[in-house]
């Protein structure tokens, strides 16, 4: 007789109109670009070297990692471990440069492309703004081409360098000659050989000795042109008892045919410095039958050189079709830290495995990796991580928390940890569990008023809760506000 | 306030609601007693919307409004606040953050302006004070950690928040010691006015030496079997259930 039927005034509407809701920044900017022919050659990876402008070093480096990619895809030797699907990637089918034109040297904001300027309006970071905006210094990534860097002079008096890696490779040569490929040398594996011939640019930032970093340093990354493969490198180094915080942004606008994004960070940190280095990543993630969206494929890899330093990766990972993705941390120096934090959200079709590696070496290092996996609809989500302690390494610690929040049926969580101990001082801890939002949850949070969308909102912000607060907090509102608009109409 | 008639429920087809028939008016407190496994649980759990059980027939009016076409968030709003027996966790959630969602969604479907987070915390005090509550029990995450009679305390906190018309407490004495329900009872006897009601579930008469009911109800099989002021309370305390069971049985039907 009585059922539960919806009353009038129910978001049933709205809920039908949030699960239609297409990728919020898909919009191609209308700029002319200057765009070479698809295709890897020797003749490529001269021309990009060329078009920089830069030091017959560098181009003898890219070339160096061009041939044994070539000699890598001879031999086939294709990364085929990761938990993720796809077609094979046709790398002659790629773009390799694509930048907006005219390139010519910006001497202010007020000289960039107004249409450039409306995209990160859209994006949500009006570089305009962000002159006021007190303490977030941005550098934008526009294809391939740095756009305009803010903060820089006021960055410069405290003796910190915020460029572009192509600026860098100009003005800076000493230390880009020193440390470039020093944490991910171009053999490091497949992609970050392919990153290392035809790198396009990137941000470079140098924190002098006894300098804490004033500003959040920001870099926004965008991909525009379709079929780019947008291979930017970062390359962050800080000097003795130094700090930085360090945060990326990323977004791409809709394109059907797949791209491919295959970065390489890498950190540096030296005696007593800490580097703390946050990603909110959302790339298109293909439609809802799995179509399109982008291949995340990155290496990100830091090193505590010096002792008592310490480097955080922290990481919002929500977009794109595929992300493949390992931040870790090499603890040389003795007392070092190295931490990572993750959120990892698949939903349609999305596959994510991403994790760490956190190897041990100096004595009396600590690690702490706490990841969160969130799988909705046929999303994938695979946490692979490996600790690693070497024979020297004594009284190495390491605490591990892996968890899984599952919602609905078709979705899957898969957890691979990897541990290799040397040295039988070490103390490792491992923690995991896998949970679906409960009904019973729910019914508490409908009893107090709150409707079904807003309490998994609540539920899963709450199971992140440990990772965002490890944001600046201005990121940490957009992380909460992200995962809400990509778990729109995935839940309830 | 409350008027239910003839209420019929099942879950999985075992139809534990057999015909309840409760009026409950504003200003009223009244205590529903009856032993374990009698579907006490279960009559707070329909009216408030939980999903899982099926309702076969009747009818619930919460101010003449249909409640059981209503989904829980919408009965809520109307008004309805339960007090879970076992209240869940709820990771990672502020408890200021969860009672302030559920206030403000309340606020909001009265056309209300929602409360932002200073005003909010300043009426939190104010609520934490009358349940003798500290502050910083609303900086822990919802349940995370509780102790039992915490958790108990937590729902008395959350029903002055949100302050109801009717509130339905299911066993808010449950697992506490002596002093633990002297400190529940008194909660529950500052948050009554002589606008909103009360039904309280119980086991015991325990808790009924500090709130005072003015009707109670011997609920046994799925059924209201006698109705009385607060000395029906004090026969189950000399006598136990028994009485009423056998009662209960020779008047069902069919037997």
């Amino acid at each position: 007789m009585a059922t539960l039927a919806e009353p009038p005034n129910t978001s049933n509407k709205e809920v039908k109109d949030v699960l239609g809701q297409a990728y919020k920044y898909g919009f191609v900017t209308d700029i002319e670009a200057e765009t070479i022919p698809p295709g890897l050659s020797e003749d490529i990876v001269r021309f990009i070297s060329e078009k920089k402008n830069e030091p017959k070093w560098m181009l003898e480096w890219r070339l160096k990692a061009y041939h044994h990619f070539v000699s890598l895809l001879e031999k086939q030797q294709l990364p085929g471990w990761a938990n993720v699907q796809h077609p094979p990637i046709n790398f002659q089918d790629i773009i390799y440069y694509s930048a907006p034109k005219p390139k010519t040297l910006l001497a202010s904001m007020d000289e960039v492309d107004p249409e450039l300027l409306k995209t990160y309006e859209k994006l949500g970071i009006p570089l305009q703004e962000q002159k006021r905006l007190a303490g977030v210094a941005v550098d934008a990534i526009f294809d391939s081409v740095s756009i305009a860097t803010t903060f820089k002079e006021e960055l410069g008096k405290y003796g910190v360098i915020f460029c572009s890696m192509s600026e860098a490779v100009q003005n800076h040569p000493e230390l880009v000659r020193k440390y470039l490929g020093s944490v991910v040398p171009y053999t490091d594996n497949f992609y970050a050989t392919l990153n290392s011939a035809v790198f396009s640019d990137g941000s470079f930032c140098y924190v002098p000795k006894g300098v804490r970093c004033p500003f959040e340093l920001t870099t926004y990354f965008r991909i525009n042109t379709a079929d780019v493969g947008q291979f930017e490198r970062t390359l962050i180094i800080a000097e003795e008892s130094s700090y930085v915080s360090y945060l990326e942004g990323c977004s791409a606008p809709m394109f059907d045919t797949n791209q491919l994004h295959a970065a390489i960070v890498e950190l540096v940190t030296l005696d007593n410095a800490e580097i703390k280095y946050s990603t909110i990543q959302n790339w298109y993630p293909g439609d809802e039958n799995g179509k399109g969206g982008v291949y995340n494929f990155v290496t990100k890899r830091g090193i505590c050189r010096g002792n008592n330093s310490k480097i955080s990766w922290t990481q919002v990972e929500t977009g794109s079709a595929i992300t493949w993705k390992y931040p870790s941390v090499i603890l040389q120096g003795d007392n070092t830290v190295g931490e990572f934090y993750s959120v990892a959200l698949t939903k349609g079709y999305q596959q994510a495995d991403t994790g760490t590696k956190m190897t041990h070496i100096g004595k009396n290092t600590r690690s702490t990796i706490i990841a969160k996996t969130i799988s909705a609809q046929h999303g994938s989500g695979t946490y692979r991580g490996l600790v690693r302690v070497m024979p020297k390494a004594d009284n190495a610690w390491n605490f591990t928390q892996c968890d899984s929040l599952l919602i609905g049926d078709q979705c899957g969580a898969h957890t691979t940890p990897y541990v290799e101990v040397r040295n039988r001082s070490a103390h490792l801890e491992h923690e995991a569990f896998t949970s679906k939002v409960s009904e019973d949850q729910l019914f508490y949070c409908n009893q107090r008023g709150i409707s079904t969308e807003d309490a998994h909102s609540m539920i899963i912000n709450g199971f992140c809760r440990e990772v965002f607060k490890q944001l600046p907090m201005e990121f940490a509102v957009e992380a909460t506000r992200l995962l809400d608009a990509n778990l729109e109409g995935a839940v309830g | 306030m409350l008027e239910v008639r003839d209420l019929h429920a099942s879950i999985s087809d075992i139809e534990i609601l057999k015909g309840v028939y409760l009026t409950v008016k504003a200003g009223e407190m009244h205590a529903i007693m009856g032993p374990n496994g009698s579907g006490k649980s279960t009559l707070a759990y329909v009216l408030a919307g939980k999903t899982n059980y099926k309702v076969t027939s009747g009818q619930a009016l919460l101010d003449g409004q249909d409640l059981l076409g209503m989904l829980p968030e919408f009965r809520a709003r109307a008004g309805l606040f339960l007090s879970f027996q076992s209240p869940l966790e709820i990771a990672g959630v502020r408890l200021d953050q969860f009672l302030r969602a559920g206030y403000n969604a309340i606020r909001k479907s009265r056309d209300e302006e929602e409360m932002d987070v200073l005003k909010f915390n300043r009426f939190l005090t104010t609520k934490l004070e009358m349940v003798e509550l500290d502050e910083s029990f609303t900086r822990r995450n919802v349940n995370e950690g509780f102790s039992g009679g915490e958790r108990k305390r937590n729902e008395i906190l959350q029903m002055a928040v949100l302050e109801p018309k009717l509130a339905i407490l299911d066993e808010p004495d449950s697992g506490l010691d002596v002093d633990a329900v002297r400190t529940t009872a008194e909660g529950i006897n500052q948050l009554r006015t002589p606008d909103n009601a009360v039904v309280l579930i119980t086991h015991y008469q325990r808790i009924l030496n500090y709130v005072v009911p003015d009707v109670v109800h011997i609920f046994i099989n799925g059924r209201i079997v006698k109705t009385g002021g607060k000395e029906l309370a004090e026969e189950v305390e000399a006598e136990g259930y028994d009485r009423f069971e056998t009662a209960a049985r020779a008047s069902e039907p069919g037997t």
